[in-house]
């Protein structure tokens, strides 16, 4: 009997534990290994942060879920990670530290035989002064606390707006290194039309800034779509959904300091502003959970295994290069670490090889670029190829991993919906294939230009209203929950 | 009192703005219907797509 740990049950981690419970989990031991009680369908968070859904309602407890389907779960959060065993201890293992109220503090060795690591990001507020809603001045979407913390100052705001004051509300990136521009991009329109619904949208000014070097870029370079009989940009259709609502925009910008009712920014020109606020959703850039790893004689190992931004090194090629010698054969396939064949690193816990987007800094050195999104569809994509391979080892299908889930190879969609109500509500719909632009196969513009498009109606605030329900059956694992797609 | 002229050369002096039919057409229930089963189709295929 082997036994697979999964740590994290973010929408990665707890794909690859529902597949595992499904197809290995009568004859092998799977565990989580997670710090939160509860899943969290994350982008549902910006109609949490609008009081368009409560928390409860894009949240649910897991240990229900794992007990019926036979995965171990620990309350817990990862802190090391020891590969090769240690001088007592032949087997590898991974240290964990208890966050169960009756076992806080204790920390407790984890035996594998195959590590998934699935921690996700660190939200790293702390990367600028006064960012985010713990000590800083700012809210947040990125948890579902946080989503409500973010519509209760907005009600705030609303409130004050009806009693006939003016308000500003600034939503985007807090840094100059932040990715998922794309939730950035979704709650913008949701306050946008709560303020509409309120009645109020004519005393509020809403500004939307970035560090995007033009709107639409995502951290992918932005993309081409068919529209109106050319092939246009995402920075058209992105800047028409922001005229069509009378939303300014700053891009090219990094948030480099904020004080209650100021963000400071650079731009990429290098020269330094300031922008009043009176409500700002800005999100965190992104770093390691700060796991470390040591060798079985007790010596540090962290360079070799984690990235400087402590995101895991998997099977991309990490050579420092140029923008143009940049190649879709640098993307991770298997998601497996060089050196340790067993251990794995899914959804954003992966060490992207290098940006996306072109490396831009401002001549006083400020790098102002996205970071790669590695969020929803491609999490689960890689999760469930890791499970796969997981599983064909296991069954001694294979000796090595066979399945694949390049983001070079994989698409992605966007959502972007306003409104709860069926008839009345709006939709930006977004998808790119692949995720990272592939020259070779789409000379013109790196991307399938069938499946890369966008479109405004309330046909995607259909599928994102459904999409919310389906991923929440999916992950309780109800009846047909494996037929559903990922 | 006399209207007064849209200031050129802004923000939003250059990005396409929906006309009156574009608009509509969003929330046309018959035609977001077709592109409801359209779009499930299309994102269908990339989900097919990005599993190897």
């Amino acid at each position: 009997m082997s036994r697979i740990v999964i740590l994290g049950a973010g929408i990665s981690g707890h794909t690859v534990a529902r597949y595992l419970s499904m197809w290995v989990g009568k004859q092998h031991q799977v565990t989580v290994v997670s710090p939160k009680p509860q899943w969290n369908w994350i982008p549902s968070n910006v109609w949490v942060a609008c009081g368009e859904m409560t928390a409860e309602q894009v949240t649910f407890d897991l240990a229900p879920i794992y007990r019926k389907a036979g995965v171990e779960f620990l309350l817990a959060k990862a802190v090391s990670v020891h590969p090769e065993g240690a001088a007592e201890r032949s087997r590898p293992f991974v240290r964990i530290e208890h966050t169960d109220p009756a076992r806080a503090g204790q920390t407790e060795d984890v035996d594998y035989d195959f590590l998934v690591n699935a921690t996700g990001p660190k939200l790293n507020f702390g990367a600028t002064p006064g960012l985010g809603p713990e000590g800083g001045h700012t809210v947040s979407v990125c948890t579902a606390e946080h989503a409500v913390h973010a519509n209760a100052q907005l009600q705030e705001n609303i409130l004050a707006m009806r009693a006939g004051e003016r308000r500003r509300f600034v939503v985007g990136t807090g840094h100059g290194m932040c990715t998922c521009q794309g939730a950035a991009f979704e709650y913008i329109y949701n306050v946008d039309h709560s303020l509409r619904q309120a009645g109020v949208r004519d005393q509020a000014e809403i500004t939307w800034i970035s560090n995007e070097y033009e709107l639409g870029d995502f951290g992918m370079g932005g993309v081409h779509i068919k529209r109106g009989g050319y092939v246009t940009n995402g920075k058209v259709f992105a800047e028409s959904l922001m005229v069509e609502r009378g939303i300014s925009w700053i891009t090219r910008a990094a948030v480099n300091k904020i004080e209650p009712n100021k963000i400071h920014y650079e731009t990429l020109d290098g020269t330094y502003h300031a922008l009043d606020y009176d409500f700002a959703m800005l999100i965190p850039p992104f770093a390691g959970v700060g796991l470390k790893a040591f060798g079985n004689d007790g010596s540090d190992i962290t360079a070799e295994v984690f990235a400087p931004n402590g995101f895991m090194k998997v099977d991309g090629d990490y050579n420092p290069k140029p923008f143009d010698e940049w190649s879709k054969a640098d993307w991770p396939r298997y998601y497996e670490t060089p050196k340790y064949k067993n251990v794995f690193a899914v959804g954003i816990a992966f060490a992207p090889p290098h940006l996306i987007s072109k490396p831009m800094s401002s001549p006083n050195g400020t790098p102002i670029n996205p970071a790669p999104p590695r969020t929803g569809m491609p999490s689960a994509a890689i999760g469930k190829a890791v499970a796969e391979n997981i599983r064909d080892i296991l069954n001694g299908k294979a000796t090595g991993p066979t399945h694949t889930a390049s983001m070079a190879e994989m698409g992605a969609a966007c959502v972007a919906s306003t409104g709860s109500h069926i008839f009345k509500g709006s939709a930006a719909t977004m998808t790119v294939f692949p995720v990272v632009p592939d020259y070779e196969t789409y000379p013109d513009y790196g991307r399938d230009m069938d499946l890369t498009f966008g479109e405004v109606g309330l046909a995607g605030h259909w599928m994102k209203w459904i999409l919310h329900y389906v991923f929440l059956y999916q992950a309780q694992l109800r009846p047909g929950w494996s037929v559903l797609p990922d | 009192m006399p209207a007064k002229n849209k200031e050129p050369y802004k923000q939003s002096y250059y990005p396409p703005v929906p006309t009156g039919l574009t608009r509509y057409m969003r929330r046309s229930l018959v035609w977001q219907f077709i592109r409801f089963w359209i779009i499930n189709f299309k994102i269908l295929k990339l989900l097919t797509k990005s599993h190897h």
